[in-house]
């Protein structure tokens, strides 16, 4: 049975004299190495060039505001319970008269904190989440950090910015497969 | 003569400088080139497109821990990596750079010691080199240093033989042991590579086998030895002998360019010669000229350098009967073979045309031994 044509029959007859003594050989596999030696280089020089890595990478976290800048989590612990790292702790809390420009529905998350020692990235936060509030980045890493104390995030590093609001650049696989051909090839 | 001592001296300094930056540096290249191969780019960090490495990996070597292992036999354990390298420093001395300075009408050849047993003195020196390895591997007190220094020992000794006798076929084409009457033989594109295609192969084989170079590095073959005779050395112990195996390629390359690729000659170089005397003076023009002959030596030493490395991350390493069965059925007596073409090249009166002849009449020869002593006759 056939699957490929790329299959190579292998040849058990004996060496010729030429091939006996190597020397073609060698020739050849020394053409194939110089032939790489001239090519382009694979190599991405890392922390100057960065490479585009998807509309769907699973960076940092982010909790989204909706257009009028109201924060969407209503802290119903969802992506708590689906967080498979129990790397997700929140605090609920009842919204006050006059705090309707802050949040959008009655509740709301006094405290959200994502222990980044724990966090998987695994986005099932982002895919439990009723109200879209939860995303996981794809532009941003989460910063190396150095000591434990600035390991749990709170609201103030999670709660979108209004200035630099974030947007994916693909929804569907459709606009994420016409992203990957639009892109310039990798420097590779 | 006070001036044409120091000039001496000057020369010697400049042999020794250069031929130690080249080894530093041969280090840097290794790893660019393997990494060009390799489709990366190798160390670019240290200074503008890394050149700074040398140093930064000299420097890190000096800092570690230089200890001697508690069963180790101290004194013969300083002094492997020392011997190393000092053979591998002292064949330099031997080799003609450049042809010879003017100076107050005094001629200085651009040569450390210009002796009448040249290559006599390289192959001398070269068979000490082995000790270096052993002495190291013997010292460490290790089985698998001592299996490293052993096949190091058995290999230098295999494959000096061929070596030897594919250099008897040079030393009679040029009746001398001098490398510089050697290198002046070679004068006018007479290189002895177009007389003795098949010597320039086994030596190339051999001088590959004698730096311990890949496919030969079974002294230091580390997914079966550890690290081969190495394996307890650290800091610039280490260093040393990592560092001598790159001397060792570096004069490898200039002797195989002395004695195969006419040395510091190249083509049209008395026209060169002539008319940088005419433009420049006597003195002035016969000294640039040298210049220009050392270093289209150099770019022959580079060029070899070159090939070692791109063999390095070519081929990959022998088995051990494998590398013994090239050393002694095939390489001996090939270079046996090399031999007596040459000698009845030179006895012929045409030694151009008789060498390719006899080794068309080999390689035929060859071909009709396989044609009917082989069962499968479509095999050839």
């Amino acid at each position: 049975m056939q699957l490929t044509n790329r299959a190579k029959k292998t040849d058990k007859k004996p060496l010729t004299l030429a091939e006996r003594t190597y020397l073609p050989g060698i020739a050849k596999g020394m053409g194939i190495t110089l032939k790489h030696f001239f090519s382009k280089k694979a190599t991405i020089r890392y922390p100057e060039q960065k490479r585009y890595l998807g509309p769907i990478f699973r960076g940092h976290h982010i909790l989204k505001r909706d257009e009028e800048g109201r924060e969407r989590c209503t802290a119903c612990g969802l992506c708590a319970v689906a967080c498979p790292a129990e790397a997700i702790s929140m605090v609920a809390a009842e919204r006050e008269p006059g705090e309707e420009k802050l949040y959008r529905e009655e509740k709301y998350a006094a405290a959200y904190e994502v222990n980044m020692l724990r966090c998987i990235f695994c986005g099932l936060c982002e895919e439990a989440c009723p109200k879209e509030a939860v995303y996981l980045r794809h532009d941003k890493f989460v910063p190396v950090f150095t000591s434990r104390d600035q390991v749990i995030y709170g609201k103030d590093q999670l709660v979108e910015d209004m200035n630099e609001r974030y947007e994916r650049d693909a929804w569907t696989k459709e606009e994420m497969q016409k992203l990957w051909e639009q892109q310039k090839p990798v420097n590779y | 003569m006070e001036g044409a001592i120091i000039i001496k001296g000057l020369i010697i300094l400049g042999i020794f400088a250069i031929s130690l930056t080249i080894a530093a540096y041969e280090t840097y290249f290794e790893r660019v080139i393997a990494a060009y191969i390799q489709d990366r780019v190798g160390p670019d960090r240290a200074g503008p497109f890394g050149i700074l490495q040398p140093l930064a990996d000299a420097g890190k070597l000096f800092f570690k821990e230089d200890f001697v292992p508690t069963l180790a036999d101290k004194w013969l354990f300083i002094f492997g990596p020392s011997l190393a390298m000092l053979t591998a420093m002292m064949t330099s001395a031997v080799i003609p750079f450049g042809d010879s300075i003017l100076y107050e009408g005094k001629e200085i050849f651009v040569q450390a010691i210009e002796v009448n047993i040249g290559i006599l003195w390289v192959f001398g020196v070269v068979s000490l080199g082995v000790y270096g390895i052993l002495i190291g591997g013997w010292a460490s007190n290790n089985k698998y240093s001592l299996y490293g220094a052993i096949r190091a020992a058995s290999q230098n000794i295999s494959y000096e033989l061929a070596m030897g006798v594919s250099i008897i076929a040079i030393v009679m084409m040029s009746s001398s042991l001098s490398l510089r009457t050697i290198v002046e033989n070679q004068h006018g594109g007479n290189w002895n590579i177009f007389y003795q295609p098949l010597g320039f192969l086994i030596f190339l084989v051999c001088s590959f086998a004698e730096c311990n170079r890949t496919p030969f590095d079974l002294p230091e073959s580390e997914n079966e030895l550890v690290a081969g005779y190495h394996t307890e050395y650290g800091s610039m112990k280490l260093g040393l002998y990592l560092f001598s195996e790159y001397v060792n390629m570096f004069i490898s390359s200039a002797v195989i360019a002395t004695l195969f690729l006419g040395g510091f000659n190249y083509l049209g170089m008395d026209w060169v010669s002539s008319q940088l005397i005419g433009q420049f003076g006597e003195t002035t023009g016969h000294n640039l000229a040298t210049l220009l002959g050392t270093l289209v030596f150099f770019g022959k030493i580079f060029f070899f350098i070159f090939v070692f490395m791109w063999v390095r991350w070519t081929l990959p390493r022998f088995r051990y009967d494998q590398l013994m069965d090239l050393g002694w059925k095939a390489l001996i007596p090939l270079s046996i073979v090399n031999l007596v073409i040459t000698a009845a090249a030179e006895l012929s009166g045409q030694p151009l045309i008789v060498n390719w002849l006899g080794l068309a009449i080999f390689i035929g020869l060859a071909y009709a031994y396989t044609f009917l002593f082989t069962k499968n006759k479509a095999s050839i």
